[in-house]
């Protein structure tokens, strides 16, 4: 530690002290809202989970369930409506929740980062491929151009693209190959930590295969930590050791990924878990939750898939605020009223 | 084209009428499906040409072509829904747009209750296409969103002159859009594309596919920008279409555990060509080609407890302008001899309606 960084460090009330925390990443409490001219729209509401170093967590859930905005909170890349309300983010001693948009830049990319959702189709279409993903290392790290086209070439290989690719535009690759730039650009400047927002759902099973084997290749290599944002069940599966089952803004079961999809508690991972068709068991038909997700802007007091749920008893409604969780197993979290009467099992 | 070059699932297929002349819309309306064919492809074969730069034509001789489609054969049972699979690229849209009539094939035949395709004349088309529809895979783009549910869903009925009365034409469309599962179809009617959601939409796109009675829906990804439990309510939909109203359908998908869930027969696409065409169960359990093996292998499920042997393929699919030669699927296969990048396969008959494509198979 630098004489700067320790004299910083004595003072604990600027927020710069290291925070101990659990873990790698420690989100608790998170909260976040969009304003709309209606309302606030409580995308994010009370959310928690930790991931180790080195391992990788799993964030699922339908479409509009805030798995998405949790982790564009964790970079604080929220657009001009978003905000974070509450709730700290820990990440390596530090409040990310709290730090400043500069603050925020030293960590971007240097320590966390993230493969955006589609981003594979958002690369500069008149520019090589190899200097986009130059770009935030030219801006992260002090080096000159062919330092950082050194590097480039480095991650190319990293990646599994052929260097000599390195001056191809984006219209001369295909999806898969794009999608493994974008992975370099990810790890561009050794991050600990990247985010992968459904990094594989535009692409074929074959090429999806390829992707996810190379991204768990590189955790291993790499020791890197990863959450998956994903909304196929079964790619957590694959590859999470860890998983988040989100629901209307919160989560509502948080466990080991054999906890989730072994011994599910939440009768929504139980419901969820059976809309992905097993091709290893027996022919049968997918399920579907019936009914629509609530409306964020004004969300059920209580339990919020109270409506949708089909093992519902009298009881549940009664419920005011958020049902309490329980921990069923070590580490295997449920919010339900039911599980924590016992009722299910 | 030699005896032995049939392709896959005819092998047993009678040879072709003669056909001479014209085919009418009244032999159209008097044709019957005969031993369960109401289509039947034969070598059928879309080639789109490549254009080449002035220099390069003046030096090469041979035009090039992309063999989007390379002498397919299978045929379509009614009421039934065959799951036409494979990644981007291997011609399984193209295939289902042919079936349309929405591109031209450049060899081969399409039967349609026996009768040749290419020999239909207009108005034998017209009726031929009131008979085969498209769902396409994006709800949000494929409805005009100026146009009310009631418009989009009766179109296809003012435009085939099929109705005469402003009470038919209502009738018809609410009958519909109820069998699509927009219930009651009333509060449907005079609402907007905008007001509906992504499977309320595609719902929509069922209703103006099936408001004509057709024979044969093609369905291309239909499911494919839904959110999951959407996209079982819509496959539902389409095995209760098919079980109470006799729909067939042309399932197009890159997902094979999807149709793993709703179809009878799955056929499988790599590269212009089916690998494997079987019965579904027979095809997923007992896969024959090394193709179908690996796709199946890699397909995600939602148990982290049952690890098992995963063939990740390297690569992608090559260029179909610049095809392998011997068999197309060599350069990939894990399981490639030598004799493999010379020997086109045939197709060989593993019991019941199973047909493979591999040198290996039926040795």
């Amino acid at each position: 530690m630098s004489a700067v960084e320790s004299a910083v460090a004595q003072q604990p009330a600027k927020g710069l002290a290291r925070i101990e925390h659990e873990g790698l990443l420690d989100v608790r409490d998170l909260v976040t809202y969009f304003k709309l001219r209606e309302g606030d729209v409580k995308a994010v509401d009370g959310v928690s989970f930790m991931l180790e170093e080195g391992k990788s967590l799993g964030l699922a859930g339908e479409s509009g369930c805030g798995k998405t905005t949790a982790a564009l909170a964790i970079l604080k890349l929220l657009p001009a409506n978003g905000r974070i309300v509450s709730g700290d983010v820990l990440y390596d001693g530090k409040n990310l929740a709290r730090r400043t948009e500069f603050g925020m830049s030293k960590i971007r990319w240097k320590e966390i980062s993230m493969i955006f959702q589609g981003a594979m189709n958002a690369l500069n279409p008149v520019q090589q491929v190899g200097k986009q993903i130059a770009e935030p290392i030219l801006l992260h790290e002090n080096v000159g151009e062919a330092k950082a086209m050194a590097r480039v070439r480095e991650l190319f290989e990293l990646v599994g693209i052929s260097e000599k690719r390195i001056r191809e535009y984006p219209h001369e690759m295909s999806g898969g190959m794009r999608q493994r730039a974008m992975i370099a650009m990810a790890l561009a400047c050794n991050p600990k930590l990247v985010i992968g927002d459904e990094p594989t759902t535009a692409l074929d099973v074959m090429v999806q295969a390829q992707i996810l084997d190379l991204i768990e290749n590189l955790r291993k290599e790499l020791n890197l930590s990863f959450i998956l944002i994903s909304h196929d069940l079964s790619v957590m599966a694959e590859t999470c050791d860890k998983g988040v089952i989100m629901y209307a803004g919160k989560v509502v079961e948080s466990g080991t990924a054999e906890n989730l999809f072994t011994n599910p508690q939440h009768p929504y991972t139980r419901q969820l878990i059976r809309a992905f068709p097993n091709i290893h068991e027996t022919r049968a038909m997918v399920r579907s939750i019936p009914g629509d997700p609530p409306n964020l802007l004004d969300p059920p007091s209580g339990c919020r898939f109270y409506p949708r749920c089909a093992e519902r008893n009298p009881g549940c409604d009664a419920v005011v605020g958020e049902p309490a969780s329980t921990e069923v197993e070590p580490g295997h979290i449920v919010r339900c009223v039911l599980a924590h009467t016992g009722v299910t099992s | 084209m030699t005896q032995t070059d049939s392709s896959i699932a005819t092998v047993d297929a009678p040879p072709a009428p003669a056909y001479e002349g014209h085919v009418t819309p009244r032999d159209v309306e008097q044709a019957v499906t005969t031993d369960g064919r109401l289509f039947e492809f034969r070598d059928m074969e879309v080639y789109f040409p490549v254009r080449v730069g002035f220099f390069r034509a003046m030096v090469e001789t041979e035009k090039r072509f992309v063999k989007a489609v390379d002498r397919i054969s299978f045929t379509i049972a009614p009421g039934e829904i065959l799951a036409l699979v494979g990644e981007s690229g291997c011609g399984k849209t193209t295939t289902g747009r042919t079936l349309l009539g929405l591109e031209k094939m450049t060899g081969g035949e399409i039967l349609y209750k026996g009768l040749p395709v290419s020999h239909f004349t207009q108005a034998a088309l017209r009726l031929f296409r009131r008979n085969a529809q498209i769902i396409f895979q994006d709800p949000y783009n494929s409805i005009n969103p100026k146009h009310t549910i009631y418009d989009i869903v009766a179109e296809p009925l003012l435009v085939n002159r099929m109705v005469h009365t402003e009470r038919e034409k209502e009738e018809q469309v609410v009958k519909a859009l109820e069998s699509a599962g927009l219930r009651p179809a009333r509060d449907y009617l005079y609402r907007y594309p905008h007001e509906l959601s992504g499977g309320q939409r595609q719902r929509v796109c069922i209703a103006g596919a099936t408001v004509l009675e057709p024979d044969v829906i093609v369905a291309d990804e239909p499911v494919a920008s839904l959110d999951v439990s959407i996209r079982n309510d819509i496959l539902k939909l389409m095995v209760q279409q098919k079980e109470e109203l006799g729909v067939t359908y042309l399932f197009i998908t890159h997902d094979l555990s999807l149709a793993w869930v709703i179809s009878d027969r799955i056929a499988v696409m790599y590269l212009g060509k089916i690998v494997e065409i079987g019965e579904t169960e027979e095809v997923v359990k007992n896969p024959q080609h090394p193709y179908t093996k690996a796709l199946i292998s890699v397909i995600p499920v939602p148990d982290p407890t049952t690890r098992r042997e995963r063939v990740i393929l390297s690569g992608e699919t090559p260029n179909p302008a610049n095809m392998p030669s011997g068999c197309r699927f060599h350069p990939r296969c894990p399981e490639r001899m030598d004799e493999c990048s010379e020997v086109e396969p045939q197709d060989v008959h593993l019991g019941g309606t199973h047909y493979g494509a591999c040198l290996r198979l039926g040795r």
